[in-house]
């Protein structure tokens, strides 16, 4: 049990370093209900399981390590061609200046503060509750630290279509930040709304997002990570979908040294549908890890997966993603891919791919893949006249266009893509 | 216009020769034929000539138009004309057939210093070209030779080969999985891309090619050497007697 009391040991030394914030009522009684869970389970070692191909102690360290403050000055705003609501976070801040009023017609937006003050709010039944959920079969102690000690957020709440997404934008100016934020959506029956998300956020990152879909709606959700190469990033999104629901999540990552994404959803409601989809580029000692668990809980839902990483120069991916089916889910249609292109002998990827079926009735399928650069594709290229660097980013951009095609928005997609693109420039010097 | 000359050329992973000094010379405006059987390095020779990885030239020298082909990268080698049609067309998922064509035709142009194509101009004459080779839109929507049957591959090999208009043309067994509508297609294609200034060398097993694609020359490859040459004749004496007969007579 030393191992079990040494993880317990690191909470309580993670959990001195920080302050939990006041809180009254429901939020309280949220906030120390994970407080008492984190300090049940510990916070994750080295030898856990779940993170046996990502090592998470700058995750869990009292201190957050340094990361230096990126910025080109060629560099355009990520989604800034896109009529948005913008909100902003400056290391974990809400930034009210910056960002736009917090109005939109069929959309309630408030700062986590402000609705965890309220006697009764619907993000009660949201904040905490998805994440608990998303503890079993496998513990995830970082998002019980987070919702324990969330410094802030903001909680969404859809009863109707979008006229636009809701941006949110997380500047990072403070080489030493440790920011922990707290997400809350919720999208009523047959409402629609966008969640976009970007910017590295702080020095280090800890974001919960809790998304509860209900019968009929659509969550669609694309994020960017931001550049800054040094910052360290824990991400959990939960889900819980409701029936003839849609749920749609695109990440891009292009550098960071610690990014591990989370994602757990549930689809609780028939003929619901989550597509869950990655596209990460890293060079060196870019290390990324993709998490995705999809319990499958109702009859006739599909769910994709879809997780493309491009290393080069020794930098690492990972992605342990499962399926599960349960008992009466019958009908389901589960489809996960993960696969990784090495630009060099040097890079590793790392991929565990489970299913775990309890239905007779499904159709599941899966895949995980390693290559290189398809040199018969590379020559045929080239030999109709397209230069060897050129020829080569047409294979990687192709390589990532099927995680690339699960954004639904054309404009949105066009934008990864000349992202995308300007990294491989970059790397051309 | 292509003179190779005493070409010898051997694997790179193994040690086998695969071309034991090849002669020939394709002027502007002929079109040349290599017939021969199996294994005889036909194909080989269409490689090292457009720039494949895997060979060594351990001998001899290939130019066009006086330039040193066997130096140059294969994007060097496509601006500087020259042009395999493959035997096998490489389906690439993900990148565009049109997305495709148009940046391969962009790249030599500006390697040749010339301005790029707009998107308009480019797309007018694409369908019109890809019209004559009954190409429809979908086709070329689709990933590069993704879900296309042998013959759509053919054809849009000689589409691609009319956009990037080449100095000279290699075509590496054309005619391999082909009915005889879509032989038809393909040749027209060819015939109507002939003209003075351009060389073609036609690949093949088989003579019906070229009843097609008729050759100014026809040469047989054994063993890694050209081992005769001759005219049009020549292809018909192959597919009445088979390689046996002239094989023997030059042993």
């Amino acid at each position: 049990m030393a191992l079990a009391q040494a993880k317990i040991d690191a909470a309580e030394v993670r959990l001195a370093a920080l302050s939990v914030p006041e809180s009254t009522g429901w939020a309280q009684a949220a906030r120390a209900d994970a407080l008492t869970r984190l300090r049940a389970m510990g916070l994750p070692g080295r030898r856990d399981e779940y993170w046996k191909y990502t090592n998470p102690t700058s995750l869990t360290a009292p201190e957050a390590p340094r990361a230096a403050v990126f910025s080109d000055p060629n560099d355009t705003p990520v989604f800034g061609e896109i009529d948005r609501l913008k909100i902003v976070f400056v290391d974990g801040v809400f930034d009210a200046a910056a960002s736009d009023d917090l109005e939109m017609a069929g959309i309630e937006i408030e700062r986590l503060e402000t609705a965890m003050q309220a006697d009764i709010h619907w993000a009660k039944d949201v904040y905490g509750v998805l994440e608990t959920r998303g503890q079993t079969p496998v513990e995830r102690p970082l998002a019980v630290l987070n919702t324990a000690c969330a410094t802030d957020g903001v909680v969404i709440r859809a009863t109707a279509k979008a006229a636009k997404p809701v941006s949110l934008i997380y500047l990072h100016k403070s080489d030493a930040s440790d920011a922990i934020l707290h997400h809350v959506v919720k999208v009523e029956a047959g409402a629609e709304l966008t969640v976009l998300e970007n910017g590295p956020a702080a020095a280090r990152f800890n974001k919960v997002m809790e998304v509860e879909v209900a019968d009929g709606g659509a969550f669609h959700h694309i994020r960017t990570q931001g550049r800054d190469h040094e910052r360290r990033a824990v991400t959990h999104l939960f889900a819980r979908l409701g029936s003839e629901s849609l749920f749609k999540s695109f990440t891009m990552t292009a550098n960071g040294v610690m990014t591990r994404n989370e994602a757990v959803i549930e689809l609780l409601g028939d003929d619901a549908s989550a597509h869950i989809a990655g596209a990460a580029m890293g060079d060196g000692d870019f290390h990324h890890d993709d998490t995705v668990f999809i319990t499958h809980d109702a009859v006739n839902c599909e769910s994709r997966q879809v997780f493309k990483k491009v290393l080069r120069n020794g930098a690492t991916g990972v992605f342990q993603g499962k399926i599960l089916v349960k008992e009466g889910a019958q009908k389901t249609d589960g489809y996960q891919i993960s696969q990784s292109l090495l630009l060099d002998d040097d890079s590793q990827f790392y991929a565990k791919p489970e299913l775990e079926i309890y239905a007779d009735d499904v159709a599941c399928s899966h895949g995980s893949t390693t290559g290189a650069i398809d040199e018969e594709a590379l020559f045929y290229l080239r030999s109709r006249g397209v230069p060897q660097a050129k020829a080569q980013d047409m294979l990687v951009l192709a390589f990532l266009a099927e995680a690339i095609e699960e954004i639904e928005d054309q404009t949105i997609a066009d934008e990864i893509l000349a992202r995308l693109q300007g990294w491989l420039d970059r790397r051309h010097g | 216009m292509l003179e190779i000359k005493n070409l010898h050329v051997k694997l790179e992973e193994e040690d086998k020769q695969i071309l034991k000094g090849v002669d020939l010379t394709v002027e502007a405006g002929k079109v040349h034929a290599i017939m021969g059987p199996n294994g005889s390095g036909k194909s080989t020779l269409s490689y090292v000539l457009s720039g494949k990885d895997g060979y060594e030239v351990t001998e001899g020298s290939a130019t066009l138009n006086g330039e040193d082909l066997l130096e140059m990268e294969p994007e060097e080698r496509a601006a500087a004309g020259v042009f395999l049609a493959f035997q096998y067309p490489v389906e690439i998922p993900g990148v565009g057939n049109m997305t495709f064509l148009r940046t391969a035709v962009n790249a030599q142009r500006k390697a040749r210093g010339q301005d790029e194509i707009s998107a308009a101009d480019f797309l007018k004459l694409v369908r019109e070209k890809a019209k004559d080779l009954k190409i429809d839109a979908e086709m070329l929507k689709r990933p590069v030779n993704m879900g296309f049957s042998g013959g759509e591959k053919k054809r849009n090999e000689i589409l691609q080969m009319a956009m990037l208009e080449p100095k000279l043309c290699i075509l590496d067994e054309t005619d391999s999985g082909l009915d005889v509508d879509a032989m038809k297609l393909v040749a027209e294609g060819v015939n109507a891309l002939r003209d003075e200034n351009r060389g073609f060398l036609v690949i093949t097993h088989y003579q019906r090619l070229l009843n097609h694609i008729q050759p100014d020359v026809v040469h047989i490859m054994a063993n890694g050497r050209i081992i005769k040459t001759g005219g049009p004749e020549l292809a018909l004496e192959v597919e009445k007697n088979g390689y046996a007969d002239i094989l023997a007579e030059v042993a």
